[in-house]
């Protein structure tokens, strides 16, 4: 068995699907070079207004009632993803049909999603999560049930057998029905056929043909002799005994969404409110796919700002921005948060013509927290805090260490803070060793002074005796004890070679013996306190 | 006399469930002590305020309110790293605030890093909001501190105040993700009057926030600045620190140089919330080596 999954006045759904909000409104959708722009396609409540496919945008602007929408390309292609997306999560064999048609082989699906009625109800209820609303058709053959799929409204499930009686009495225009290729053939290929398909439809016209069910009636050779071939295509389609074998399509897993705006954006409050329906869209295309994102990608097209003083022809350029997770994600109000974190830290600069997210499809994280494993901070609300505290001390001034093979002071690098757990779900084995080890003593540490601070240093044969620090006052007077020197260097094959010698020293301060870390820079002469032992 | 016992469904907003005989035995008439051991406190409180007034049953009276308990439920204690100090204090309370204070070169960082170490040998995950971005990462890893479980945040990149701002919001967010094991506060080189504008409310809010959670609250700083809301206050000794040199200095080359291989440490509990009034001041005397002491 198949099911087709057709999504009626797919341009204006396509519309919907982007901008819910004017599914209670009258709303036309135009296309075309101005000042030639006419409608291409109506919503029912705009067809009762009068307003029609083929009128002029002139035309149709004078019905105040009326929403005039530009036809959308990339907002018809994020909806036939979407279609593909839904018609993929029920079967891995799927004919990509047409822009507004999905055809899906249901063998075997019975005892995964239940009986016939059962698994097109599901389809009917997931397509209508994507943002689309289609009727579901289910047939013994592809052809069948894309007939009943753009005939009937709802979900309509033919036995076996029944395909003629139940398609009998739906017009031959049908047959017909303006398949929206796009841009997938070519326009003249485009022309060609629907002038055949008009010269058709006025011959069976003036034959008084109106139903497939007289059309299926008519004598097989007399109809190949005043039609040929195409003739007894359309008879067999009619009696639904057209069998074909299915084209199963292989949709790569890139989940984009995009919108082009009539108007720019400046203000990033407006940009929240379009990212969120982007991502709620994208989220629910991967929860079709049981799948997640590590990784969102914004790209941003923007007015330069010279097009705009000049009027001249306008150069757009482009702002991306790449979020990258540490693990597999599917929260929208998570992403949303974190794109508005990092917008604000790196605002677009100029208004936003259009915006195009994209993400990454990745496998859902399968690891969960065990009972006995050590409690560890939730990674969406990590994610979310990491961003909040990087927004508020800067990017590279949050996360975790990482030691680099130096000897050089500050021989470290922040690197993203991923607690260990999260990868493989156990607690690492270096941990492991670690906790079984006995607790070792104490380990006297030190404070660093970020920048280390410059001083004065008064030597007595060659080791130092006072210390002057103008920057902090408790570190300065006597040297009370000291060791050292400790002498190192590198790097001295580039151009950043240091030397130095340390020196541990004791001073007194008001709370007693400080000590501190002295150090000399051999190549600037420099004396500094690097910091206190403490 | 039998009263009624609830269940903790009680507090999801499901029926109460009763069960007449089983309370018979758990609390008749029960002293303080006992009834903190038979149940947890919370429960107690709610059973007598929510039944007494919902259907005014008399077998209740004589349950003790939480906050009138002789014994309260004490809190997990977790070993802070240094075996003479977990003899001192007991370890540190999970879901408080620990303050460490002293001077400068007092042992606050070196204390500091081995509750670190014991929290990421645990597994557990724990940060360090710097005030002055002082953490040195040699002396952490050291230290025994596993690297990759350490969240760092480091303030004070701009002005004391604006660095100050920074810590207390970071650590508000940490509070409020939760998780770790540990969320210390470096407050070790803000001048004391710098640190005591941090109003008392805050302290309160992160008492608040950390308390019911596995996590360990601990600031080091200067002078205590928490005033009451810290359960656990540890004073490290400022009474000079007796610095012991290498015994084989003479032996090494170059000969002129000595080596700082360890620190004698003084500490002083001032105050433990474990502990009931008046405190009992005690004080131990522990040695931190260096790290190329070996």
């Amino acid at each position: 068995m198949f099911a087709c999954i057709f999504v009626p006045n797919f341009p204006v759904a396509a519309v919907f699907r982007a901008e819910p909000e004017l599914r209670a409104q009258a709303v036309a959708v135009f296309e075309g070079k101005p000042p030639l722009e006419k409608v291409f396609a109506v919503n029912e409540s705009a067809g009762r207004v009068g307003i029609a496919p083929g009128m002029t945008k002139a035309q149709a602007e004078l019905c105040s009632e009326l929403t005039l929408h530009p036809r959308s390309r990339l907002q018809e292609a994020s909806a036939h993803a979407a279609l593909l997306d839904c018609a993929q999560s029920f079967s891995p064999r799927v004919e990509d049909a047409a822009l507004d048609t999905a055809l899906v082989d249901l063998a075997g699906m019975e005892s995964l999603f239940g009986s016939l009625p059962e698994i097109a109800h599901a389809m009917s209820q997931r397509i209508a999560g994507l943002g689309l609303e289609a009727n579901v058709a289910v047939a013994s053959n592809p052809d069948a049930a894309a007939l009943a799929g753009r005939g009937f409204s709802g979900v309509t499930v033919i036995p076996q057998g029944k395909e003629g009686e139940s398609l009998g009495s739906l017009p031959v225009e049908v047959l017909f029905a303006g398949w929206i290729e796009g841009e997938r053939e070519g326009k003249k290929k485009e022309d060609e056929r629907r002038k055949n398909s008009e010269r058709l439809l006025a011959t069976l016209e003036r034959w008084g043909i109106r139903t497939l069910h007289s059309l299926a009636a008519l004598p097989e050779v007399a109809l190949s002799e005043r039609l040929g071939q195409e003739g007894l295509r359309l008879r067999q389609l009619a009696r639904g005994a057209a069998f074909r074998t299915l084209v199963p399509v292989e949709t790569p897993a890139v989940f984009e969404e995009g919108v082009e705006l009539e108007h720019p954006i400046v203000l990033l409050e407006p940009l929240a409110f379009l990212l969120n329906r982007l991502l709620e869209q994208i989220c629910a295309r991967l929860a079709s796919r049981a799948l997640n994102t590590q990784e969102l990608r914004l790209t941003l097209e923007l007015e330069s700002l010279s097009s705009r003083n000049q009027e001249a022809q306008i150069s757009n350029q482009q702002f991306c921005r790449t979020l990258r997770l540490p693990l597999p994600m599917l929260d929208p109000k998570l992403f949303l948060k974190l794109l508005q974190l990092d917008l604000s830290a790196h605002p677009p600069g100029a208004p936003i013509l259009k915006i195009h997210l994209t993400a990454e499809a990745a496998r859902p994280r399968s690891a969960q927290g065990g009972l006995f494993l050590p409690p560890s901070p939730e990674p969406e609300k990590l994610e979310l805090t990491l961003a909040r505290i990087a927004s508020l001390v800067g990017e590279s001034r949050v996360g975790s260490l990482e030691l680099l093979d130096t000897y050089r002071a500050e021989g470290f690098r922040m690197k993203r803070f991923v607690p260990g757990t999260y990868s493989d779900g156990t607690v690492s084995e270096t941990v492991r060793q670690k906790a079984a080890a006995e607790e070792k003593s104490a380990v006297t540490a030190l404070r660093m002074f970020r920048p280390p601070l410059r001083a004065t240093v008064t030597l007595e044969n060659g080791e130092p005796a006072r210390v002057l620090c103008s920057k902090k006052k408790e570190v300065q007077g006597a040297v009370l004890w000291k060791a050292g020197p400790w002498r190192s260097s590198g790097d001295w094959w580039e151009r950043e070679a240091w030397s130095r010698d340390e020196w541990d020293i004791a001073l007194q301060t008001a709370d007693g013996a400080g000590l501190f870390r002295l150090m000399h820079d051999l190549l600037g002469g420099s004396w500094f306190v690097e910091g206190s032992y403490d | 006399m039998s009263s009624a016992v609830l269940s903790t469904s009680a507090a999801r907003g499901r029926p109460f469930v009763f069960d007449d005989e089983e309370v018979a035995e758990v609390c008749p008439q029960p002293s303080g002590a006992e009834v903190a051991e038979a149940r947890p406190p919370q429960r107690a409180v709610f059973s007598a305020g929510a039944y007494a007034k919902t259907y005014k049953d008399a077998r209740l009276a004589g349950v003790t309110p939480a906050s009138r308990l002789a014994a309260r439920p004490a809190p997990e204690m977790v070993s802070s790293g240094i075996v003479a100090m977990d003899a001192l204090t007991g370890g540190l309370p999970r879901g408080c605030l620990t303050e460490i204070c002293g001077p400068a070169s007092s042992g606050r960082t070196t204390l500091l890093l081995a509750a670190l170490a014991a929290v990421t040998r645990r597994g557990e995950c724990c940060a360090v909001v710097d005030a002055s971005d002082a953490l040195d990462p040699q002396s952490a890893a050291a230290a025994g501190v596993e690297l990759s479980r350490l969240l760092w945040v480091r303030c004070g990149e701009n002005s004391p105040e604006k660095s100050l701002e920074q810590l207390l919001r970071a650590t508000d967010l940490l509070l409020e993700s939760g998780g770790f094991g540990m969320i210390a506060l470096d407050l070790g080189d803000l001048p004391p009057q710098a640190a005591r504008r941090i109003p008392l409310t805050t302290w309160f809010r992160y008492r608040h926030a950390v308390e019911h959670t596995s996590t360990v609250l601990l600031a080091i700083e200067r002078q205590s600045i928490a005033g009451s809301c810290s359960s656990l206050l540890i004073k490290l000794g400022s009474r000079g620190n007796r610095i012991k040199e290498s015994a084989d200095s003479r032996l090494l080359k170059p000969t002129h140089a000595q080596l700082l291989t360890e620190l004698e440490i003084t500490a002083e509990l001032v105050r433990s919330r474990q502990e009931r009034k008046p405190v009992r001041s005690a004080e131990i005397t522990f040695a931190c080596k260096t790290a190329w002491a070996g």
